[in-house]
């Protein structure tokens, strides 16, 4: 029954001379989203409002589903409009509303009008009482309540009538793109899409890398990470997934460093090459899905030691979160059930059984310097053989 | 180049196989159940399928019925059966290395009230018939054993198993699970004292979603699976016919020329095993002691542990020259858990994760053979320095 969708959006409401920006955005993401659909639609921006009409058949719950990707969208109410026919057809209309969308009456109710089309022959507030009054002679199971209504029934009379009561949540955050492009290190675990999720909610287009290791991380390994990129694509847009190729840096640290610093002396290079793609493709940032003291490689002293190499800043929004925090967010958003299937990544596979803690950085750059006869030439061939995935 | 050595998991379909498949899915794609002239040219397909097979195994066509596969065969003699004769007895007995299709269904069936005794092997994987006559009770009511084990290639005693089970308790139905076994040797159901048989398509050169079930005359079993009563009832769904005719014509064609492509299996085989043992440290599972050349085991199977690299990783490398193996049997292989097979032969917990198995087929070559063979001299002293500590 639904027709039309009001799209609901507070914090860039108030971003002042560059609002229009963020509501030209939003719109073109939620162009992006809807294309995924079936049907047509038409989206507009009046005073502070965005409209998706339908303008053909539709899948009510698909579009549903996508609008609730598009960050910057606070909320989104279904509803229908009509033509101005007079009061006398509005009242019909609003009573086969209320009679359609809510099965049981036995609710307390108030009529809110917006009147933006001056001329319209009542007041507002005359709008809400009559309507009001129509409302509770169709239905005598209703009762009034101005202060906490259960249906807060909205009238909304412009150019058409919009008639709407529900809101269903959207992800809230600013639209993707408007925050900048930051470099994901995606790995194919729990907490990386959770962290790109949590990034890409502020407005920040995402690209990601992953560094492949085979034989010792299999084609499937790759795989997973290609659809988890994927998942986080319905909310981002297209993703470029950058594959390195890491095996022979890695068993060249194997080689030549001790081995409980291997994941440290591992991180920092990943790092570097990330930092080095980040930079060709213009992002303003790294981001890592580390929380401190979950694994020996993301305590303070290491995150130190990871850190110290990039110039760029390098965002961890699960910094602060606990495990089953991060598994809620994977959760929400669609990740966790491809994150834990069992294949070994590369930060897995040479793992030591006690890797250092609390590494110290001038030890490590020491032990760092027994790589430098080859290591260059190996970023530099990591960097000339990547594999450039779009995923959307 | 490319080496195609997982011939356990699945084989290549003949060209024959596809070309008369796609004349019966474009052309003569009748419903057997039909009434008209396309139905009963569709009938005359399965009609033949059966016979050929009928005539492969000495039995009669009406002891053939087909399924999706390898696991429904096994699920329905299984299942079938216990139900069927349940009340004659709830004693089953089968062993510790068979495939999931009947280890799992038997975990099933004790959950309904069967009481299962898995018979354990010896170090090259083969139950002793002594552990069958003791485990032998007058409740028995079904011993299921399977013929080549999918993952070490090992043997059973199929004959003589057969043989004892009817002398203790003719009553006692034999199900043989065959599906690495059907196209390796020359089964003969009747002869061998067996009741039940299981088969597949898809390891034979023919397609995927096929599979049958020798089902003795005289055996007492009941349908799992209803509907339209198509196979005297006891196996309902639209035939496939295509699969049906396919799997047949492979069999067909594999048993023309059965005894020069075994021949030359085994010859590979002692080849393969020949070069693989110069590999340092390396172990090969499953063969008769005293039998270095493989005799008396799958012509088909190598297993090999390698001591240090772990099987996934040396997948990889090899899968990287084009080079396909399994880890373990395929159909376990995506389950990160040891294999029961090995275990049960006792292999060592530290090789239990780096064993690999090599499949081949009557298209292995000899160029296949000598380039994995190379292929493995060159990475495996690669892979070794690199473990995890």
């Amino acid at each position: 029954m639904f027709t039309a969708f009001l799209i609901k959006y507070a914090e860039i409401a108030i971003k002042g001379k560059n609002r229009h920006l963020f509501e030209d955005a939003l719109i073109h993401q939620i162009k992006f989203a809807l294309k995924k659909c079936e049907g047509k639609f038409l989206i507009t921006k009046t005073q502070g409002r965005i409209y998706v009409e339908a303008q053909s058949e539709f899948d009510y719950e698909d579009t549903i589903e996508q609008l609730q990707h598009v960050f910057g969208i606070v909320g989104i109410c279904p509803m229908i409009y009509v033509e101005d026919e007079g009061f006398e057809k509005l009242c019909e209309t609003v009573v086969k509303y209320v009679g359609d969308v809510y099965p049981d009456r036995h609710k307390t109710f108030k009529v809110h009008c917006r009147r933006a089309r001056k001329n319209y022959p009542r007041e507002s507030m005359e709008v809400n009482a009559d309507l009001g009054e129509v409302l509770l002679n169709a239905f005598p199971e209703l009762t009034v309540d101005v202060h906490e209504p259960e249906i807060l029934l909205n009238v909304e009379i412009r150019e058409k009538i919009y008639i709407y009561s529900e809101i269903i949540p959207g992800p809230g955050g600013m639209p993707v793109g408007t925050g900048g492009k930051a470099m994901l290190l995606l790995s194919g675990g729990i907490d990386s899409p959770a962290a790109g999720y949590m990034i890409a909610k502020r407005g920040v287009k995402i690209d990601a890398v992953y560094f492949h290791a085979p034989p010792y991380t299999s084609e499937r390994a790759k795989q997973k990470v290609i659809d988890l990129a994927r998942l986080i694509s319905r909310y981002t847009g297209p993703i470029y997934l950058h594959v390195i190729n890491f095996t022979d840096i890695q068993l060249y640290i194997h080689e030549k460093c001790p081995h409980e610093e291997l994941t440290i002396i591992m991180r920092r290079y990943m790092m570097r090459i990330a930092e080095h793609i980040a930079e060709e493709t213009e992002c303003l940032g790294l981001i890592t899905g580390e929380s401190i003291g979950q694994v020996a490689s993301q305590t303070m002293s290491s995150l130190i030691a990871t850190n110290e190499v990039c110039r760029l800043p390098v965002y961890r929004p699960l910094i602060g979160f606990d495990k089953e925090e991060i598994v809620a967010v994977a959760k929400k958003i669609g990740t966790f059930e491809t994150s834990i299937q069992p294949y070994e990544d590369c930060c897995t596979i040479f793992v030591a059984k006690h890797p250092v803690t609390k590494p110290n950085v001038n030890i490590i750059r020491r032990h760092e310097k027994n790589l430098e006869e080859k290591i260059e030439e190996m970023v530099k061939t990591a960097l000339e053989t990547e594999e450039l995935i779009i995923v959307q | 180049m490319e080496a195609y050595l997982d011939n356990s998991a699945t084989t290549r379909v003949f060209p024959q196989v596809a070309e008369l498949m796609t004349k019966i899915m474009c052309e003569d794609y009748g419903n057997p159940s039909s009434l008209h002239m396309k139905g009963v040219q569709a009938e005359n397909y399965l009609r033949h399928a059966k016979e050929t097979l009928a005539k492969i195994l000495k039995v009669t066509e009406k002891e053939i019925f087909f399924t999706s596969g390898g696991t429904e065969s096994d699920n329905m003699a299984l299942i079938g059966c216990a139900f069927a004769n349940g009340r004659r007895g709830r004693h089953i007995i089968t062993t510790q290395i068979e495939h999931p299709a009947v280890l799992k269904t038997c975990a099933y069936l004790e959950t309904m009230g069967f009481r299962v005794t898995y018979l354990p092997v010896n170090a090259w994987g083969q139950i002793s018939l002594d552990d069958l006559k003791k485990a032998m009770t007058p409740e028995t009511i079904l011993v299921s054993v399977m013929y080549i084990n999918n993952e070490i290639g090992s043997i059973q005693p199929i004959e003589l198993a057969g043989a004892m089970i009817k002398q203790i308790n003719p009553h006692t139905l034999f199900h043989v699970d065959a599906v690495q076994g059907f196209g390796k040797a020359r089964i003969y159901p009747k002869r061998m004292g067996v009741d039940l048989m299981s088969a597949s398509g898809h390891k034979i050169h023919g397609p995927k979603g096929i599979g049958f079930l020798y089902i003795g005359e005289k055996v007492k079993i009941q349908p799992i699976i209803y509907g339209g009563g198509q196979q005297m009832n006891l196996r309902s769904g639209t035939d496939n016919v295509p699969g049906a005719a396919g799997m047949a014509k492979a069999a067909e064609l594999l048993y023309e020329h059965y005894e020069s492509d075994m021949k030359n299996l085994y010859y590979y085989k002692k080849y393969f095993l020949d070069h693989v043992r110069r590999i340092e440290g390396i172990r090969i599972n499953g063969l008769l002691p005293e039998k270095p050349d493989g005799e008396g085991t799958a012509p088909h199977i190598v297993s090999v542990s390698v001591p240090g690299v772990r099987s996934e990783v040396l997948l990889h490398a090899l899968e990287d020259r084009g080079i396909y193996v399994s880890a373990g049997s395929a159909c376990a292989a995506r389950k990160p858990q040891p294999s029961a097979t090995l275990k049960a032969i006792g292999v060592d917990r530290m090789l239990l994760e780096s064993t690999i198995r090599f499949s081949f087929s009557v298209y292995t070559t000899k160029e296949e053979l000598d380039y994995t063979l190379r292929e493995m001299y060159d990475k495996i002293p690669m892979l070794r320095r690199y473990t995890r500590h």
